[in-house]
């Protein structure tokens, strides 16, 4: 069975974003780029899976700019055994994504397709959810544990939702993105990644896939948030009441 | 220790047994360079306090173990080792299963030393139609992470490295357009004549530079690795360096492997440069193991600390290219340093603050001090309405000519700043740097190529213009031993009347860990609070400075002597290591019972390396930690 992980480069977790002067979006530029963590923990769970004998072998695909490669490599040095890389310049939103991967699945016929539940770069948990929309297949979010049994071709996940844990017996093929606490990912060793770089890339355009980007939404502003402003020390229980009432506007 | 401990209670008694083995370093490898686990750190100092002693079942005691035992379960180890005789290369398990790769020459750091050299190397490779490998391991996650820097750069070396960087893009725009010094008080500026020229020097951030010269470097064949930490030096049995060996990645805070366990690897060269920047610590092992300081120029090396911010100010306050330099207020007459304010592109503006290393007061936070020269009427009114955008800190060389180490060991060299050629009336130090890892990178290839001795390394320097350069800037630094107005006086006298040919050479004072004053002799300095607009607590700067560490592995900071912070640091210096880390990696805390206890938040670390050098008992040594950690300079 192949498995498809779909990865993205996104701001990295540790550095500390700024919005750009002109409010279009966050600054980017000569800032660190790596692998979103949620993509890194959900290749590692294709490459458990890979390892313990359930999968033939690990498809990594990453949409995006030139500089994906980069991600895409380290992808390859952890252990994945291909990888794909869809070019495009400019803004791309989950419908997009969710497309081209469909128009992968399609050619590539995985077995499973593994994708971290979100991005830290916009937080938005739709893509997993819209591949499986489009490809009509069942899907098992914010997982954080993930059983195969091959025979019966059927995947056993637990999600993390907010009540607790529930656990839901899919037919393969389907989709699972993962949550934090499904594994930790590996150090990409450097043996691995000297051997990575000899791995092939294929490199697609969105419209060898057949997929028009587009997308009905625009982002017209991004703002940080207001600066929190100093309290206030109130003199009596009259004076908090007087100000939730006529100025928060909350009683 | 540590790892012994926790990983016995799984293991096999042979295993275990051998595993006491593996971790003890052996004897002939003292302060070896892989010493994990046996040293205590903060974390161990805390637990012990609290957790009770047990054992496991081989009789050894579980850790955490108390810090007044700790020398008996050293002497146990011992006993173990001697029984079946510690060996050379087992300074981990894992190095029992270490891969090991091997490269013509293995360069440690991506700095503008180890890159300018890998660069010159593949060039003079392409040249002679030849070809060695060449790797370059960093150990910040990215090229450019830990490269921090004022900085005006003179292009002299990349002139001669990459006399195309212009069309090739380098990241250098911005010339220097005017150049002032100012003499400071609490309240006035008084301008100076300025004492450099800097026609035909450019501000840049060297970060920027230093990730171009890494995608140069990477389009002439060279392998650059960051993200791996060279952790230890590999001998051959002639005591010979052939190569360094990676940390182990996914050891836990008590040192027992994580599910992502990765052993270090082994990077063998048939020549090794050691391009660490400042202090490098792999460096000093080495210039200690062969003696390289007596060898050298014989002075001792002298350091300064620099705490840097970038700032990016309103439009009508920007002036591209603009330089000052300021000493004076707020150190005092007996503590050298100043401060450097460079207008970059962008509307942003490097301010920096530099506090020599050889300051007696040990109540001298040298970022408070950045933090208060912000408030001077001549500089507050810049930053106002600007935003901070990184911070970060990393100590530098002021040892000059009289400091410089033989630089040739038997099997490598070092290179840059981890030697010391910076320039310090010039206060530069990246051209250097860069040269003399081309040097090295000209003598390494011929001894490759021709076998001709790498000896040869140390005359080429003699003879080239880092030599000139650094000798006529000898006197300036040493001047100002006897205070800040004869230090002026005679560095006039230097620089206008001797022009260097000064018949004499002054020395060094006192090594800088042995400056500090005791703490009964001086008196506390009240700091103000920062105002969160100009000035900022440490916490808000740190988190500018994109630094983060897994909190999960081993504190890298080490403590030969655990005991020496409660019993010399904090009685006798007033714990100066909790003033002069500019990342507040050391604290004092009381514990339950009310006694002030050193508490070590490695993961703050921005690997400055100023309390391996400032410990008055040289107790703190710095070792490298997980690749990857450390801060995240971009525009640094």
């Amino acid at each position: 069975m192949k498995i498809m992980v779909a990865i993205k480069r996104v701001v990295d977790y540790a550095v500390k974003i700024r919005v750009k002067p002109d409010k279009s979006g966050v600054e980017t530029s000569n800032v660190k780029m790596s692998m979103n963590p949620f993509c890194e923990i959900a290749l590692e769970e294709a490459l458990r899976i890979k390892e313990s004998g359930r999968a033939s072998e690990v498809v990594a695909v990453s949409v995006g700019p030139t500089q994906c490669v980069d991600t895409l490599r380290t992808g390859l040095a952890m252990g994945a055994d291909r990888a794909i890389h869809v070019e495009h310049t400019g803004t791309l939103y989950p419908l997009s994504i969710a497309k081209i991967l469909k128009a992968l699945v399609d050619a590539e016929k995985p077995g499973l397709v593994i994708l971290g539940k979100q991005a830290i770069d916009d937080d938005c948990n739709q893509t997993g959810q819209m591949i499986a929309g489009l490809l009509k297949w069942p899907q098992g979010t914010f997982a954080s544990k993930v059983v195969l049994d091959e025979e019966n071709k059927v995947a056993t996940v637990e999600r993390e939702v907010d009540g607790g844990l529930e656990t839901l017996c899919l037919d393969l093929p389907a989709v699972i993105t993962t949550d934090l606490r499904l594994n930790q990912p590996r150090y990409a060793t450097l043996p691995n990644i000297m051997k990575a770089k000899s791995k092939p890339i294929k490199k697609l355009t969105p419209q060898d896939l057949n997929v028009e980007v587009k997308s009905d939404l625009e982002v017209v502003q991004v703002m940080e948030p207001p600066k929190r402003k100093a309290g206030v020390v109130l003199s009596s229980v009259d004076e908090l009441i007087d100000k939730l009432k006529n100025e928060a506007h909350v009683i | 220790m540590l790892r012994l401990i926790s990983s016995s209670s799984k293991s096999k008694p042979y295993s275990s047994l051998s595993y006491s083995i593996s971790i003890h370093s052996p004897s002939n490898n003292n302060n070896s360079d892989n010493n994990p686990k046996f040293f205590s750190s903060g974390f161990s100092i805390n637990s012990a306090i609290t957790a009770p002693l047990s054992q496991n079942r081989n009789g050894f005691p579980k850790f955490p173990a108390k810090i007044a035992d700790f020398d008996q379960y050293g002497s146990r180890f011992r006993r173990v080792q001697d029984l079946v005789g510690g060996t050379r290369n087992f300074s981990s398990e894992s190095s029992l299963c270490r891969e090991s790769i091997n490269y013509d020459v293995v360069i440690v750091g991506a700095g503008p030393a180890g890159l300018s050299a890998a660069i010159k190397l593949k060039q003079t490779c392409k040249e002679n139609d030849v070809d060695l490998s060449v790797c370059v391991v960093e150990k910040g996650a990215e090229v450019g992470a830990h490269v921090l820097s004022g900085n005006v750069f003179e292009p002299r070396a990349l002139d001669e490295l990459i006399p195309k960087w212009k069309e090739e893009e380098a990241p250098i725009h911005v010339p220097v357009s005017s150049d002032k010094f100012w003499l400071l008080s609490k309240t006035r500026a008084f301008s100076l004549p300025s004492p450099f020229n800097n026609k035909g020097n450019y501000v840049i951030s060297l970060s920027q530079l230093v990730r171009w010269l890494g995608h140069k470097a990477e389009e002439l064949g060279v392998e650059i690795y960051p993200g791996f930490a060279a952790s230890e030096i590999l001998y051959d049995t002639s005591d010979k360096v052939i190569g360094i060996a990676t940390n182990d990645m996914g050891v836990a805070k008590d040192g027992s492997k994580k599910d992502n366990f990765q052993p270090g690897v082994e990077l063998k060269g048939k020549v090794t440069l050691f391009a660490e920047g400042c202090r490098g610590s792999l460096s000093e092992k080495i210039i200690s193991k062969f003696n390289l300081r007596e060898k050298g120029q014989g002075q001792h090396q002298t350091y300064a600390l620099g705490i840097k911010e970038v700032w990016e100010v309103s439009e009508d306050k920007h002036e591209a290219g603009s330089v000052l330099h300021t000493i004076g207020w707020p150190l005092n007459h007996k503590t050298y340093g100043g401060s450097f304010l460079y207008h970059m592109k962008d509307r942003q503006v490097a301010i920096g603050f530099v506090v020599a290393l050889n300051y007696h007061n040990p109540f001298l936070n040298p970022y408070e001090e950045f933090q208060k020269f912000k408030h001077h009427p001549a500089i507050k009114p810049l930053l106002e309405g600007g935003t901070a955008l990184e911070y970060g800190a990393r100590t530098l060389n002021e040892g000059g000519y009289q400091s410089i180490p033989y630089p040739v060991f038997p099997g490598g060299a070092i290179i840059g700043c981890s030697a010391g050629f910076l320039n310090v009336p010039k206060i530069k130090g990246s051209h250097t740097a860069m040269k003399s890892g081309m040097l090295a990178a000209e003598s390494v290839f011929r001894t490759l190529h021709e076998g001709s001795p790498l000896e040869a390394f140390w005359e080429n320097l003699r003879n080239s213009w880092i030599w000139k350069e650094l000798y006529n800037a000898r006197n300036y630094r040493p001047a100002f031993e006897y205070g800040l107005y004869p230090g002026l006086a005679l560095s006039g006298l230097e620089h206008y009347i001797m022009r260097g040919k000064s018949p004499w050479t002054l020395k060094h004072g006192k090594p800088d860990h042995e400056a500090t004053d005791e703490a009964q002799m001086c008196k506390p300095i009240d700091y103000p609070k920062p105002d969160g607009i100009v000035s900022f607590d440490m916490p808000t700067s740190l988190y500018r400075s994109n630094t983060n560490h897994d909190h999960d592995q081993p504190a890298h900071l080490r403590l030969t002597d655990p005991k020496i912070p409660e019993l010399v640091n904090l009685p006798i210096y007033a714990g100066p290591e909790s003033r002069y880390c500019p990342a507040r990696v050391y604290e004092y805390t009381s514990d339950e019972s009310g006694q002030l206890k050193l508490q070590i938040n490695a993961q703050n670390c921005l690997h400055c390396k100023a309390c391996d050098i400032k410990d008055p008992k040289q107790n703190i040594k710095w070792t490298v930690p997980e690749g990857g950690g450390g801060p995240g300079y971009t525009v640094m």
